[in-house]
């Protein structure tokens, strides 16, 4: 029982200091905020969905550079689990925004879930299915009579369109459940892995190669972009409360003001990318300094340079085709995520063309066309 | 009660051999077993050899003698995994407690009730058949809504409810069939004292429920571990064991010993949980002795 009273204590002491602080931050807050009508912050949550990881750098970054605190908003980042799903922590009010992949949440609208992409974070899809080289398998068709691993949990979908459209059936490919790590492409389970360009794919490249006795290095792999094959699916986007933004002018304002601040932060990850990524290390990720780095990289690709407005802005071929795959794709049980088009309050330029607005007048490059990547040199095991 | 305990030095002495033959056994599988692992049908029985699925036993300890991260400044690895192993320790010690007291709450009422038995142990087994995944999540979120007052309900108390969930199970069971267990010709013999039923509890049933219980309370003990190790994957709790096994396993290909700290880190909360409920056992048994002459 000594840990127990410990964690009361502890938690005691967590509760108290929080309240100081709170009481410290609004009481200085209105020293460096511009919002200064009032001085208060409006608390704001945002549902991750996953670990702290540079795949929301922007955010990270936005909350450490003080942007969120700038439009007046106190914002929360809870971070995701495994069973934890966005769209519901969303839906069910205990989150005022989260992140989720698109094909995802269409299968949770056409439950019921009233909410809202108001916010197209990245444009390019970060899927792929990688393959060792000998294997030669360099587009969808060669899958045929390959064991072809894939999450599964909605992680799935591009895959099956690709398939589907080069002429592959599920029962031509043996499906092989893929764990956290990729062990089983290591190890030749499996041919053909799911592996996102900013996470998996860089854990091949840490991973030592036994016919060379060094790291494994891009010419030693084939990947399937899916981007290229024509079957992407839009992933991380900023998503709000349907009802809310109908109703409520205050949140359909302070969606603006939120989404500028992510914005921001996404620039900030752009323009400093080793800086994001050592403020998503100091926010608790505990990914290795040149993972995380890598991962930054990677996901700056998916979104900058951005070609549909600005970034943030719905790209409405890319909704639709995320949309028709979405509606005209089967999985190994013939099911498909959705079976008629969403309503229209599932997707809206509205918020951000605002938020984009404001940016501009502020003279700020919201598209980044002169974006290049950095270079990024993996070490063993990602350190 | 008459088991002669062999000396501590040797009991500890033998502790060890057995984690020297354990590492014995790895090694030598790691030697001679084939490459590909030994594989029935297509099913894999005993895995791999290679370093990347069996890393030697030596890697694995000399990893968790150099820092998290060899850049920056990290802790030690040792350092890292003993600290979220007491965090999870922590929050599996409340889940027992809770479970325990309210197990042995529900044994007392059915043992009291017989229409309480029949109305509530069907539903008792019946929630030990709800899949973890499904409940994780809805505690979680029923838990963000609570706050009373300065008190606000935190994500490790929905990990320590869920750990709680796991552990009442056996006490309950455990505990309603040791209520029960004392001969017929002893029940009545309170009753021709005409003692009470509070009596009869504590002079008699509870006493003769500890044989049942220590079994009860140790399979609890190992719930609350598991479930305290699930949860925190399940909704992403910061500090313990269970998400450093996650994140670890993304190391997997480059650093394979890495994943295998917090796996030794697992491995100790459920040896201290155990050694706990050993402890509880050894008071007990002095308070038995004096009750075994009856």
């Amino acid at each position: 029982m000594k840990h127990s009273k410990r964690l009361i204590v502890t938690g005691a002491i967590a509760a108290v200091s929080a309240l100081a602080l709170a009481g410290c931050s609004s009481s200085g807050g209105s020293d460096d905020s511009t919002d200064s009508a009032s001085g208060e912050l409006t608390p704001v949550t945002l549902q991750l969905q996953w670990f702290a990881q540079a795949q929301f750098a922007g955010y990270y970054a936005a909350l450490d550079q003080g942007y969120y605190k700038d439009e007046g908003l106190d914002v929360t980042i809870l971070e995701g689990g495994a069973d934890i799903v966005p769209q519901d922590v969303l839906s069910a009010g205990d989150a005022d925004y989260a992140i989720s992949w698109v094909p995802k949440v269409l299968g949770s609208i056409e439950q019921g879930a009233e909410i809202t992409d108001v916010a197209q974070i990245f444009e390019r899809s970060a899927t792929t299915q990688i393959s060792m080289k000998d294997k030669n398998i360099t587009t969808a068709a060669d899958l045929k009579g390959k064991k072809v691993g894939s999450w599964g949990y909605g992680n799935e979908w591009e895959l099956f369109a690709g398939m589907q459209k080069a002429g592959v059936a599920t029962d031509d490919i043996s499906l092989v459940q893929q764990a956290f790590d990729m062990n089983g492409f290591l190890a030749g389970d499996i041919d053909a892995a799911q592996a996102m360009t900013y996470n998996e794919y860089a854990q091949v490249l840490e991973a030592t190669n036994p016919a060379t006795g060094k790291l494994f290095t891009p010419d030693d792999l084939n990947v399937i972009d899916w981007n290229k094959e024509g079957t992407a699916m839009l992933q991380d986007a900023i998503w709000a409360d349907s009802a809310k933004l109908a109703d409520d002018d205050a949140y359909a304002d302070q969606t603006v003001k939120f989404i500028k601040a992510s914005i921001k932060g996404w620039i900030y990850a752009k323009d400093n990318p080793e800086k994001a990524a050592a403020i998503v290390t100091a926010a608790g990720s505990t990914l290795g300094e040149s993972h995380q780095l890598w991962m930054t990289n990677e996901v700056n690709k998916l979104i900058w340079p951005s070609t549909s407005g600005g970034i943030g802005m719905i790209d409405e071929d890319a909704w639709k085709q995320t949309v028709d795959i979405a509606m005209g794709t089967k999985n190994e049980t013939g099911a498909t995520v959705i079976s008629a088009e969403p309503p229209a309050s599932a997707h809206t330029n509205e918020y951000v063309e605002k938020a984009l607005a404001e940016l501009k007048d502020e003279g700020v490059d919201t598209e980044g066309a002169d974006f290049t990547p950095i270079d990024v040199t993996l070490k063993a095991g990602g350190e | 009660m008459t088991r002669t305990g062999s000396p501590l030095g040797r009991r500890v002495l033998l502790g060890v051999l057995g984690v020297v033959v354990l590492a014995a056994i790895w090694e030598l599988y790691k030697a001679l077993g084939p490459a590909t692992g030994v594989v029935i049908g297509d099913l894999t029985v005993l895995p791999r050899t290679s370093d990347l699925a069996m890393p030697h036993v030596w890697d694995m300890v000399a990893r968790l003698f150099r820092p998290v991260r060899s850049a920056g400044d990290d802790e030690m690895m040792w350092q890292a995994v003993l600290q979220a192993s007491f965090f999870s320790l922590g929050v599996a010690a409340v889940g027992w407690f809770v479970g325990v007291v309210v197990g042995m709450v529900l044994a007392i009422f059915m043992q009291r009730f017989r229409t309480a038995e029949s109305a509530l142990l069907p539903w008792i087994v019946l929630s030990q058949t709800v899949p973890l995944i499904a409940i994780a999540p809805l505690v979680k979120r029923w838990g963000s809504q609570i706050e009373i007052g300065s008190f606000s309900w935190e994500n490790w108390m929905s990990v320590a409810l869920i750990a709680s969930y796991l552990a009442f199970f056996p006490v309950s069971i455990g505990a309603l069939r040791g209520l029960g267990s004392p001969d017929v010709n002893h029940v009545e013999l309170m009753r021709t004292y005409s003692v009470g039923w509070w009596a009869t509890l504590v002079r008699l049933r509870l006493p003769a429920s500890v044989p049942y219980l220590l079994p009860a309370l140790r399979l609890a003990a190992a719930n609350a571990v598991i479930g305290t190790v699930v949860a925190e994957v399940s909704i992403g709790l910061r500090g313990g064991i269970g998400r450093m096994i996650v994140e670890y396993a993304a190391a997997a290909g480059g650093d394979p010993a890495k994943p295998w700290a917090p796996i030794f880190g697992a491995v100790l909360v459920g040896l201290l949980a155990a050694g706990v409920v050993a402890l509880i056992g050894l008071a007990l048994a002095r308070y038995r002795r004096g009750e075994t002459p009856a």
